[in-house]
């Protein structure tokens, strides 16, 4: 498969075999891409882009600037709808859904640019992200019958679990919009956790972040990943952070997949080093 | 007592503030009646107290709209104007039927809540797949439309129930749908309601209330309301964690529109004639102004905002033709003083600054 | 031959939605705000007229440019003083103020002028010294196109042009297209931006004064609330063809009188505003940001 990829004239041969971690091999995988490619106006943005994710895993999308890194998420959110490719959560079709749908079914993110819900709590950003598991009704709600009492207690009590991760549980009277800027992207994982995913799509955590920060979130994503069983997959550019906890690495460049593989794998690749730092004379 | 004051304490911050809300409204009512019955207040304060019932109502209802969902409605008046001519149409035709005015009252209210609730649905739709200044202009276009079509509106009642017709080309009269001689004309086209037994109080009106605060602001605390708050903060992170953006922009949506038809409905029975007229731009522009000078998601200032700016025309009554272009001076000048970037920043220095502590409506 | 007639005077008032809405979708461009006193600035351009023509016993085109340079001044006063104090502040405050602005002109025009509905005389008068209509005979007399109708269509289009021609290739209309994109970056690269949106102000303004003469020497009487509706139309009127479009405001302008028209020769008289915002409603439900507007998505 990856020989004929090559002979087609294709520069870049796409390793066939998974990057699924060892522990996870024995099960189905949680996502699997598969021709994916999105078109903006005539320009592919992103094409065949290929991927398998394990249950456990934590995967790390790396390239330039502009390689459609942020596009790939926004595809797998269903933020954008591919123009072509499957994308199977946990071998379901995820085709025609929207993001809250895909949401529900077990993907969460956090984004680039920060979106948090800037004028209410800290606690309130996270049982937003509590919702689709409080069952009552807008009428139990307003009436404020035992079922709103019961599941808003139950709420409060898991919005401070979760913000315990971070250490944030101080924090959750705090107006969202007014945390400094580390904080935000804490409690933008934390709200993303809260809707109980299977897979964590963390788009650049560690971006604005000094050294010691950065080395705290990378003992955390490990944390959760071993805490709630998920699998993650990150963009970053910071390389510490991708090589020190990713297991299998997939690098995008124009929209193309160009290498996956581990972070050994990755760092020798020549064809990497050739996006990153250009042609050697 | 010690307990109950440690209680107090304990609660959230948004807790006191709503029973502060429910007690002050409590309060004025008490207040205002007590003053009434000693015969303090003239008459024409005393006219104002169902009015002023029925614009808080509205104030609070598109607070719902504009504040927590964070969609500006430009045409609130339409679902008023639904409610007010439904309400007096269910009241005049249940004149036999129930003889107790309260209850009829009561009816009445719910009924424009139905019927604006349906209205709300209707335009919801639609306007909702908008966004920002399109949708603005697209409600004020529904508004509009409203007022043209009930203009047009020809409703009468006799022993064979209600009779309606709608006069498209303005031929028709009240006469032409179908009465028996000794029939009761409700709505008469451009002429409005008229003849309408007005039984609306000032007790219902506080009773309107009192409902109202506890549907937004229970709803607001609520899981829903925590969800169109999301929407209005940022509806693409709301709809990454799972949440319906159709549904509870509907749901707000529809509630506000229910509340503003109550408020129509109780606003109706309040006046023998009513002309369509009345529920034109201009209302549903004043509204919003009670909105934003009470403070976005903030119902109390609403509930103020609309009381103080409603009576204002009457308390500047002393600047007799002037009093209008003082109402717009005011308006003016507490929006340059509320928004202005530099008086804020002389502000800033001036006074003491306040912690970011988090307000959610 | 009825249906032509009633074809050209929707034209004629579309021509004058089209010169309002040119003037509003230059100022929503640049400022973001709904201007709801645009259309009492209309109404001051007619009383301004109508002062300069009966008291100064000014021709009527001398009082045209008396009525477009207080409309102008008055634009950039309540430029300076109302909104630009709010420029960093939300859009609603901004529209509150608009709002505000709207009562003050209405109620200043009140006081000055009174309640009651002024005769005007139009620019050019129905019928001439000799009696014989002002008007241009088609297809040997069977429709008339009157001769203010022509000026109107005339002036539009050629208003049209010189705002297409001025934002594409002068230096001040790319400064104004500038701010209206990033405010920010137009200060960056050196545009004065207050100055940029007074000029603004100060053209719409005009606009404005130009299209309340002539909107009155159709309807031929002048309240003080006689600017609102014919503001909140010409909006619609941007709105319909993609605000910020200066040949969609043209478009939505024309197609907005005809429509109006055509709605209360053939369907209802009473209905004519519900129809021509229920056309408004449908064009943006097919097409989100009108006719010929670009709709932009937000970026993720």
């Amino acid at each position: 498969m990856a020989e004929k990829k090559f002979e087609k004239g294709k520069m870049v041969p796409v390793p066939s075999h998974s990057i699924i971690p060892e522990r996870d091999l024995d099960k189905s995988p949680i996502l699997e891409c598969s021709h994916l490619g999105i078109d903006f106006g005539g320009l592919t943005a992103v094409n065949e882009f290929n991927i398998t994710v394990g249950r456990t895993e934590i995967a790390g999308l790396i390239g330039p600037n502009g390689a459609g890194k942020t596009t790939v998420f926004n595809l797998l959110t269903k933020v954008y709808q591919p123009t072509r490719g499957t994308i199977l959560l946990d071998g379901l079709d995820t085709h025609g859904k929207t993001p809250a749908q895909i949401n529900r079914m077990g993907i969460a993110r956090t984004f680039q640019n920060i979106r948090l819900f800037n004028n209410l709590s800290v606690e309130d950003n996270v049982k937003i992200g509590l919702h689709n598991q409080e069952k009552y009704s807008m009428f139990s709600g307003i009436l404020r019958l035992p079922k709103y009492w019961r599941q808003e207690k139950a709420a409060h009590e898991r919005a401070l679990e979760l913000l315990s991760i971070f250490d944030m549980q101080d924090l959750a009277d705090h107006q969202a919009g007014s945390l400094p800027y580390g904080a935000q992207r804490r409690l933008e994982i934390v709200r993303a956790l809260a809707t109980n995913p299977s897979l964590l799509l963390l788009d650049e955590p560690a971006a604005g972040m000094n050294p010691s920060e950065t080395a705290e979130l990378m003992e955390n994503i490990v944390k959760i990943r071993d805490t709630f069983q998920i699998a993650i997959m990150l963009i970053e550019h910071d390389m510490s952070l991708v090589m020190g906890i990713c297991e299998g690495i997939c690098v995008l460049n124009f929209g193309q997949i160009i290498a996956k593989g581990t972070a050994e794998e990755i760092q020798s690749n020549p064809t990497v080093i050739e996006a990153y730092l250009g042609k050697q004379q | 007592m010690n307990k109950l004051t440690k209680k107090i304490k304990g609660l959230k911050k948004t807790t006191k503030v709503d029973f502060a809300t429910y007690l002050g409204v409590i309060l004025a009512f008490v207040l205002f009646s007590v003053l009434r019955d000693a015969g303090v207040l003239n008459r024409s304060i005393t006219g104002m107290l169902v009015p002023i019932c029925a614009y808080i109502v509205m104030a609070v209802s598109l607070n719902l709209t504009v504040g927590i969902l964070g969609e500006l409605s430009l045409g609130h008046a339409g679902f008023m104007s639904v409610g007010a001519f439904s309400g007096v149409i269910a009241s005049q035709s249940l004149q036999a039927a129930i003889p107790s005015a309260p209850a009829r009252l009561a009816i009445a209210i719910l009924v424009g809540a139905v019927f604006a609730a349906i209205a709300g649905t209707i335009v919801g739709i639609p306007v909702l797949r908008l966004q920002g200044d399109y949708l603005a202009i697209v409600t004020l276009a529904f508004g509009e439309i409203i007022k043209e079509l009930i203009n047009c509106l020809l409703v009468g009642y006799d022993s064979n129930g209600l009779h309606m017709a709608f006069n498209l080309d303005g031929s028709l009269t009240i006469n032409d749908i179908g009465m028996e001689p000794g029939g009761m004309a409700i709505i008469k086209g451009a002429q409005g309601a008229t003849g309408t037994e007005t039984i609306a109080s000032f007790t219902a009106g506080f009773i309107l209330i009192m409902i109202t605060l506890v549907i937004v602001l229970n709803l607001v605390r609520s899981r829903a309301g925590r969800a169109i708050m999301a929407l209005r903060d940022n509806r693409i992170a709301a709809e990454s964690v799972g949440i319906n953006v159709t549904k509870y922009k509907m749901m707000a949506f529809v509630t506000s529109a229910a509340l503003a038809g109550a408020a129509g409905a109780l606003y109706g029975l309040n006046y023998s004639n009513l002309a369509a007229s009345k529920f034109s731009f201009d209302t549903s522009i004043l509204v919003l102004v009670y909105v934003v000078l009470g403070g976005l998601g903030n119902m109390w200032g609403s509930i103020i905002a609309a009381a103080v700016l409603y009576f204002l025309p009457e308390a500047l009554r002393q600047f007799a033709d002037f009093r209008m272009l003082v109402y717009a001076i005011v308006l003016i000048l507490v929006m340059l003083a509320t928004n202005s970037e530099q008086l804020k920043t002389l502000a800033g220095r001036v006074l003491p600054k306040r912690k970011g502590a988090a307000h959610n409506g | 031959m009825e249906f032509l007639s009633y074809l050209i005077s929707g034209i004629s008032l579309g021509s004058v939605y089209a010169i309002i809405a040119l003037g509003y979708t230059m100022v929503y461009g640049i400022a973001k705000m709904l201007n709801f006193a645009h259309g009492d600035v209309i109404m001051v351009g007619g009383y301004i007229s109508i002062c300069a023509t009966s008291y100064l016993e000014l021709p009527g085109w001398l009082s045209v440019l008396l009525a477009m340079a207080v409309c102008t001044v008055l634009g950039v006063v309540i430029e300076g003083l109302a909104y630009k104090p709010l420029r960093q502040a939300t859009s609603l405050a901004v529209l509150i103020t608009a709002i505000g602005v709207s009562y003050f002109l209405q109620n200043a025009a009140l006081l000055i002028w009174g309640a009651s509905p002024k005769g005007f005389t139009p620019i050019i008068p129905a019928t001439n010294a000799q009696g014989e209509p002002n008007a241009l005979p088609l297809f040997g007399g069977q429709v008339s196109i009157s001769y203010i109708s022509l000026l109107t269509m005339g002036a539009c289009i050629i208003i049209m042009l010189a705002l297409t021609f001025f934002t594409g290739q002068t230096k001040l209309g790319k400064a104004m297209r500038a701010c209206s994109e990033d405010k920010g970056a137009a200060q960056l690269m050196g545009i004065n931006v207050n100055r940029t949106i007074s000029v603004t102000f100060a053209i719409g303004s005009a606009l404005a004064a130009v299209a309340g003469v002539l909107l009155c020497s159709f309807t031929t009487s002048l309240m003080p609330t006689t600017g609102s509706m014919p503001g909140i139309k010409a909006f619609t009127a941007a709105v319909f063809g993609g605000i910020g479009s200066i040949p969609g405001a043209f478009l939505g302008g024309v197609l907005l009188g005809i429509i109006e028209s055509l709605a209360k020769a053939y369907i209802s008289t009473q209905l004519a505003n519900a129809i021509l915002f229920a056309v408004l409603i449908i064009v943006l439900l097919v097409k989100p940001s009108g006719l010929l507007g670009k709709y932009v998505p937000e970026k993720v």
